[in-house]
């Protein structure tokens, strides 16, 4: 933490002046639970709160529900990493700025964003996803059938979470059986970030994309009945275009997808009531808001959002969890109860970036839990739960590792 | 309730098809498509939600 900045009791009392109130980043700490309860605070502030990146950069953090919708829908405002003023918050949060390769299309605006969503879009549907389910059911069962043949505990991130959104991914673009066990290793590698040095992560990104390029060229050759192949067909996107794509859809579908599933985990045997209930899935999206920093924006002209006037050029932190724990959206927010009725949480985002995945997300989180608890009813945590190593400094909320018995 | 869609605008995010499945569904393209747009009596909560759910502002309530 940054020790010239005031902490968030002292800097309230500005709510009432003109000055903005500023908060330190990084805003998760060791110890602290997720999502922070100094998020309470800052959506209890007019306007919009200030915060600086350990690089010096001023952001704005908007943490209200209804102004996260609608900044993340304002046309004047950007995606685009490669502006200046895009609070690049990766670069300073020990995980590398990921490579702006073509076909990288989170980073594009409306409309050139628009050309990589519709050639996608049929991939993902709710009906194509629901033909998937057999082949998740399939990928599921045999990572319990490895931990179950392997003794009596299993670290559940290693050998359930990370594997699972990873064999499904690979299965999904076609990666044949014989390159899987390289696919997946470097796909670990590359999105385990306390695991890997930045060197480890370089040259395992520089594989893939190189094994990306290969397999496109292939498909090219050779179409199959795979992802890569029909996207290929359809002629909207360069062939140069795809590894951008991949990756994308490679390190949006894997990380995230993991951490829903291990928290998720947590989560139920902590209110075992809930376990067997699908609509476990979407409040698990809603409560732990994996995602809280990954929706970065920059305004591109002068806009006001809450009463604060954001200049061209600044950067904009919408936080997913604190959108998601906003009392004026979700009845007893920091509850953990499957049967609400409010589904519009922010977990995957809004607007034309909102995940585009989330179907699949959803049906590899709901056959995750219901399979293990099935399958090892017997399941706990090896730690108590207060030990458990809480990632507080990524992009992404999560767990390191989920030892657990049966 | 009569609802009407903007095929322009959808982002194909599916979330319509999820929570109204007898209102909505999705074409070859992943685009909405609205099976029926008067809404019967018993799809309307579902047809509010996929509405405020929908992430690009592509479905449109008209209580007349």
């Amino acid at each position: 933490m940054t020790p010239d900045t005031a902490p968030p009791d002292t800097a309230a009392g500005s709510t009432t002046s003109a000055e903005p109130p500023v908060v330190d980043f990084p805003l998760r700490v060791p110890g602290e639970s997720f999502p922070p309860p100094r998020y309470q605070d800052y959506r209890d502030r007019q306007g919009l709160v200030v915060s600086y990146l350990p690089n010096g950069r001023k952001v704005w953090l908007v943490t209200r529900h209804e102004d996260v919708r609608s900044v993340l829908t304002n046309k004047k405002i950007s995606s685009n990493p490669d502006h200046p003023g895009f609070p690049n918050v990766s670069e300073t949060m020990g995980v590398p700025r990921q490579e702006q390769i073509p076909g990288w299309f989170v980073g594009l605006d409306s409309p050139e964003h628009d050309r990589f969503r519709k050639a996608l879009i049929p991939e993902f549907t709710v009906r194509r996803v629901r033909e998937l389910r057999p082949a998740v059911e399939q990928t599921v069962d045999r990572c319990i059938d490895a931990m179950l043949a392997a003794g009596d505990e299993a670290d559940l991130v290693a050998d359930f979470a990370l594997p699972v959104p990873s064999l499904v991914i690979s299965a999904l673009l076609g990666v044949p059986p014989v390159d899987r066990d390289f696919f997946e290793s470097r796909t670990r590698t590359l999105v385990a970030i306390q695991a890997s040095t930045d060197q480890q992560r370089d040259t395992a990104s520089r594989e893939l994309l190189r094994y990306i390029n290969r397999l496109v060229a292939i498909k090219q050759k050779w179409p199959g009945d795979d992802l890569i192949s029909r996207l290929l067909a359809t002629g909207a996107i360069e062939p140069h275009e795809m590894s951008g794509v991949l990756m994308l859809l490679l390190i949006a579908g894997h990380e995230t997808t993991a951490n829903n599933i291990a928290l998720g985990v947590v989560t139920l045997l902590q209110h075992p009531e809930w376990i067997g209930d699908d609509r476990v899935v979407e409040e698990t999206l809603r409560f732990h808001s994996v995602a809280d920093l990954v929706s970065l924006r920059v305004a591109v002209e002068d806009v006001e959002i809450s009463g604060q006037l954001v200049r061209a050029g600044e950067g904009i932190v919408p936080l997913v969890a604190a959108a998601n724990h906003d009392a004026k959206a979700f009845s007893c927010p920091h509850a953990f109860d499957p049967a609400r009725t409010e589904r519009h949480h922010v977990a995957f985002g809004y607007g034309v970036h909102q995940c585009l995945g989330q179907n699949l997300v959803r049906i590899e989180m709901e056959i995750a839990y219901r399979r293990l608890f099935e399958r090892i009813p017997g399941l706990r945590l090896a730690v108590p739960v207060e030990e458990l190593p809480l990632k507080y400094d990524g992009v992404l909320c999560g767990l390191h590792a989920l030892p657990v018995r049966w | 309730m009569r609802i009407t869609v903007d095929t322009d605008r959808c982002v194909g995010a599916g979330q319509c098809v999820l929570n109204a499945p007898a209102v909505f569904d999705q074409d070859d393209d992943g685009v909405v498509a609205l099976q029926d747009p008067a809404v019967a009596p018993e799809d309307r909560d579902a047809v509010d939600t996929a509405a405020t759910l929908c992430p690009s502002g592509a479905i449109t309530v008209h209580r007349d």
